[in-house]
């Protein structure tokens, strides 16, 4: 089936089998493997993507469906290289290790601060729940997403000994 | 997955005659239990129909004052719905207890309600399961059953069904529409999920060439007196090993009616109307709701890994019942359980 | 080291890969497209135990887009001795050899891998395959079987430690407890599934992108098992996404996704699937029986832990846990075993602290109920029965800050306030329970070399063939080099991941900033003396007879 996705405001025109997801897509057949795979059965989060603004799992998605849609993937935040304020806040408050769930998160965190439902730290860890870091990031994403939402300018975190 | 075909469904008539024309046909909206099952190889549809594009994401009054969600709203937006979140929040909170934002946002409101179980036999394609393949045997009754039924049970199946959204809408006495070949009707909730009994591979009385269109809620939403409290193995993102959906109306301290609803016990939110008319008029107390859980549960049976979820729910629901009472229910947020 | 105080150690950066990672440009092991790849999914047992009478490929062979279909019955040469597919980390016994025969070993063992032109072609044709086995009776279930442990040496070293009479001194003790703990299989679940992309060079030479904490134990895995030449195979990590343990071995996407490029003369690239990283290594499940007894004020007197955990049937793994407590507390009358029950499962594997993840969770739950039955606050037992030398080896320490850890510890966290009384603390509806443990680990420190490349234009290039799987390898690299010869960071490049980069050990253990860190060192030493004498040779140059040490390296 051939159908156009807008990725990152770029069309892009694909024949496709039907049973592609998105992710495979994505990662595939366009070559945008910022988002990742890791589990494939919508359990873990590094898929989520932004479709129409809301972040959905792409792996659990058949690319077909969303013909005609504006996606965004961590590859389309950062606008003529200025870091996102989401990517620059996990930057600043060290929150991943690994980064493999990072993608995921980021974009988590950009849907979660779109729908302006999160507004305290226990808020932002219920409504980050479906994106799971086994490196234990946790507490230093909730920090740099607070840091996002609030806008204040970024700051080093302090060392013990300073 | 294997290879199916793939369209588009216009209107709910192309919908029901594209999926009554093709039994190896299935419709396909969020697509995150389809999808899942599909790439596990527990279903092997030969033919997917997109039914997005009906019309049927809308939330609006009905005439007698009760609300109709289209089978297409989201999850996350039916919770979030303003004229839920103040006249259902049972509904609300308990849509809120499952998945995942991510998830929330594109599941809808009929894929729910057909959503099928998670035991991991169901799953495994290697090994017997009656829902999967009837007549192979039920490989949970005899395994590893933590997640497994206490109620309703059948030796064929100790299946559950995952949902907490459908949980509520048992308690708040749903319908649900569907539209099919002969016409339109109106299933009453509590006659929409199914027990296993010798047919654990019908998971719903929902005909093949169905589609539900809605749920319509009655007016009565229990907003002030509820709660929907879910027991799991972590915080959050997990299914229930044992959830309740309370709500009552109380007059002085008396109970004028009760609902209650339990999800992670059975293979279908399970309500037990003795339980509820044991509740109606008797005090809003500890002892009132210990005689409704010691009612609701005195048939319960655990099969050996899931024998803990009896005195679970004994608890649960008594706090559950509490927490409806006064008027304090159970944040989805803040985990505590006050 | 450079005079006075520190421009980048010990003082907090942001990481130097951080950019890559959050804006998605970071590769990892399975997300290398290169022209012509084709998509391996690996078909696992239904079987824990038994053998493989047939498999049928046919139906799966017909699917379009499948381009083989490779099992123990059509595969390329493999290697065929124990010693080829032992890797750096393997424990002693035969390691499991994929692919090699009709042999089921263990629960999830891979028997086929279908390759495909995309991997949802290989995935469906995969679930066309039909397996014919002759089951034998498994055996899975570690404490039914407790009666079959034994007590397994490894190249003669028993992990077993004796001192005195332990169940004399138990005997004659007024205080007295005997507790046993169990701990079930932990899987790592990185985020990051194993994957591996084997390029094709199409001269012999083959590169792989592979998931791991080791590219040289990788590289030398897949020459050996192959049977080519180290030149000929380069193996490269430059991003891990996570491995906790569960990548210092070679895993079995490694040698399948060789396998089928070697065979089909193309690039192939295999991941597993998230059930499929249940079948890997895996923390062993145990049970930990300890048996204490103390005088009237609380001084041990006799100490027994015995370990008892699973392991495959075709490899003993075992770490030490019995011997930790020897490092902590004084006691005469000691008795340290460790037993086996082989199992059908896979070899278990390290995991975080392997050993002393396990040894002292019951080590410290065994002294907490000991503070107990003897009346005794826990972080006064600890205090009372500290031990200033390790007493297998009989050394004292070194350096040991831990008092010092237990004092800022217990001020810092008020532990003055608890009530010592179980159920006494509560907090609304719920009860708070609050005690405390110790945690140790040796501090290691293996042989490693690093490459330093300074550049005219100023520009710092370190390099070792260790891995980062998240720990901030890259930025250690970064800071230590920068440090050295005092310049910015920005102009510091640190590699790793790449087999043909000088020597360093499987990241692990907690050891590479130690072993990695301090070759880097030494290379910019060794840079340092350079830099020294070319200013030195300069006419009337300032630093004439200048020693190194009284040199400083900095940024102007």
């Amino acid at each position: 089936m051939t159908i156009t996705l807008h990725v990152n405001g770029v069309a892009k025109k694909l024949n496709l089998a039907p049973w592609t997801t998105l992710l495979d897509a994505l990662r595939i057949h366009i070559g945008l493997t910022g988002t990742k795979l890791g589990c494939d059965h919508g359990q873990c989060g590094a898929c989520t993507v932004l479709v129409d603004g809301r972040r959905i799992n792409s792996c659990l998605t058949l690319a077909v469906m969303k013909d005609g849609a504006q996606i965004t993937t961590i590859e389309g935040l950062a606008k003529d290289g200025v870091l996102h304020s989401v990517q620059q806040a996990f930057i600043d408050h060290d929150a991943f290790q690994c980064g493999y769930c990072t993608p995921g998160q980021i974009c988590s965190a950009v849907g979660l601060i779109g729908e302006a439902r999160a507004h305290s730290a226990e808020e932002i860890r219920e409504l980050m729940s479906g994106n799971i870091c086994r490196c234990g990031a946790y507490p230093n994403i909730v920090a740099a997403i607070e840091q996002a939402m609030s806008r204040k300018p970024a700051s080093r975190p302090k060392a013990e000994h300073e | 997955m294997n290879n199916f075909e793939f369209t588009r469904a216009t209107d709910v008539a192309d919908a029901v005659r594209q999926i009554a024309a093709d039994p190896g046909a299935t419709f396909v909206a969020g697509g995150t239990n389809l999808i899942d099952l599909i790439k596990e190889g527990v279903t092997k549809p030969s033919r997917l129909i997109d039914i997005t594009r009906l019309q049927l994401n809308r939330v609006e009054e009905t005439s007698d004052g009760g609300l109709r969600i289209g089978a297409l709203v989201p999850n996350s937006d039916l919770a979030y719905h303003p004229q839920i979140d103040k006249r259902y929040p049972l509904l609300a909170s308990a849509i809120l207890a499952g998945a995942s934002p991510q998830l929330r946002n594109m599941a809808t409101t009929g894929g729910n309600l057909l959503q099928r179980t998670r035991c991991f036999y169901f799953y495994d394609t290697t090994t017997p399961c009656n829902k999967r393949e009837p007549g192979s045997g039920c490989s949970a009754i005899d395994g590893l059953n933590r997640m497994h039924a206490i109620l309703g049970a059948s030796e064929h199946c100790i299946a559950t069904h995952p949902s907490d959204m459908c949980v509520a809408l048992a308690a708040l006495e749903a319908h649900v529409l569907a539209a099919g070949h002969n016409g339109e009707r109106s299933i009453a909730f509590a006659d929409f999920h199914r027990l296993p009994g010798d047919t654990p591979h019908i998971d719903t009385n929902l005909n093949k060439d169905e589609i539900i269109t809605a749920v319509e809620l009655p007016p009565n939403g229990f907003a002030k007196n509820y709660s929907y409290l879910k027991i799991r193995d972590r915080l959050s993102y997990a299914f229930a090993l044992v959830s309740v959906a309370a709500a009552l109306e109380i007059e002085n301290g008396v109970i004028r009616q009760a609902r209650l609803a339990l999800g992670g016990v059975a293979h279908k939110p399970w309500r037990d109307r003795r339980a509820e008319a044991q509740l109606s008029g008797a005090p809003a107390t500890r002892e009132s709701f210990m005689g409704a859980a010691q009612t609701l549960l005195s048939d319960a049976r655990g099969f050996g890994h899931n024998d803990f979820k009896i005195e679970l729910a004994r608890r649960a629901i008594v706090r559950a019942l509490s927490q409806a009472a006064s008027a304090t229910p159970q944040s989805q947020i803040d985990k505590r359980v006050r | 080291m450079t005079g006075v105080g520190t421009n980048y150690f010990g003082k907090p950066m942001s990481r130097v890969d951080g950019r890559a990672k959050v804006t998605g440009a970071a590769k990892y092991a399975a997300e290398h497209n290169v022209a012509g790849l084709a998509y391996g999914y690996a078909v696992a047992s239904a079987i824990a135990r038994g053998r493989i009478r047939a498999i049928h490929t046919a139906e799966a062979l017909a699917v379009p887009g499948v381009l083989d279909i490779f099992t123990h019955a059509h595969r390329p040469k493999l290697a065929s001795s124990d010693e080829k597919y032992g890797d750096e980390v393997a424990p002693p016994g035969s390691p499991f050899r994929p692919l090699y025969d009709d042999q089921i070993r263990f629960s999830g063992q891979p028997v086929a891998l279908v390759v495909a032109e995309d991997p949802e072609t290989a995935r469906f044709a995969a679930s066309l395959i039909r397996i014919d086995y002759d089951q034998r009776t498994h055996i899975t279930d570690l404490e039914g079987n407790r009666g079959r442990a034994r007590a397994v040496s490894e190249n003669g070293e028993s992990h077993s430690h004796k001192r005195g009479n332990a169940t004399r001194a138990f005997d004659h003790s007024p205080i007295r407890i005997e507790v046993e703990y169990r701990m079930p299989v932990e899987h790592h679940n990185p985020m990051e599934m194993f994957g591996a992309t084997a390029i094709w060079e199409g001269d012999g030479r083959i590169t792989i992108y592979d998931k791991t904490q080791g590219p040289l134990n990788c590289r030398n895995y897949v020459a050996n098992v192959f049977g080519m030449s180290q030149d000929a195979v380069r193996v490269l990590s430059p991003y891990v996404g996570g491995g906790f343990g569960s990548g210092l071995r070679p895993q079995y996407e490694l040698p399948l996704a060789v396998l089928a490029a070697r065979a089909l003369r193309r690039s192939v690239q295999v991941t597993l699937t998230r059930q499929q990283m249940f079948t890997i290594g895996y923390r062993a499940a145990n049970i930990q029986s300890l048996v204490l007894a103390a005088d009237a004020d609380g001084r041990l007197t006799s100490f027994r832990h015995e370990w008892l955990g699973m392991t495959s049937r075709f490899e003993n793994f075992q770490r030490s846990y019995v011997t930790w407590s020897s490092q902590l507390y004084k006691c005469d009358n000691v008795e340290f075993t460790q037993k086996l029950v082989k199992l059908d499962h896979n070899t278990p594997c390290d995991m975080r602290a392997p050993g002393g993840a396990e040894g002292l969770f019951a080590i410290e739950c065994a002294m907490d109920e000991l503070a107990y039955a003897a009346n005794l606050d826990p972080l006064a037992l600890r205090l009372l029965n500290y031990s200033d030398k390790d007493q297998i080896d009989d050394k004292p320490y070194s350096s040991k800050e831990l008092r010092e850890c237990y004092r800022q510890g217990a001020e810092r966290f008020g532990w003055s306030k608890r009530s010592a009384k179980p159920r006494s603390m509560r907090e609304g509806n719920e009860l708070v329970g609050w005690g405390m443990a110790t945690g140790i680990w040796e501090a290691m420190q293996m042989e490693a070399s690093a490459k330093a490349v300074l550049t005219a234009n100023g520009s710092f290039e370190i390099a070792s063939a260790t891995a980062d799987i998240g720990p901030g390898t890259y930025t250690m690299m970064t800071q230590v080099a920068a440090e050295m010869l005092g310049v910015p960071i920005e102009h510091v490049t640190a590699k790793l991941g790449d087999s043909g980069l000088p020597h360093a050990p499987v990241e692990g253990g907690s050891f590479t900033t130690s072993s990695v860190g301090c070759a880097i060192q030494t290379a910019c030493r060794a840079v340092q003396k350079e830099l020294l004498w070319l200013a030195q040779k300069a006419p009337h140059s300032p630093f004439a007879g200048a020693k190194l040490e009284d040199v400083t390296f900095a940024d102007d």
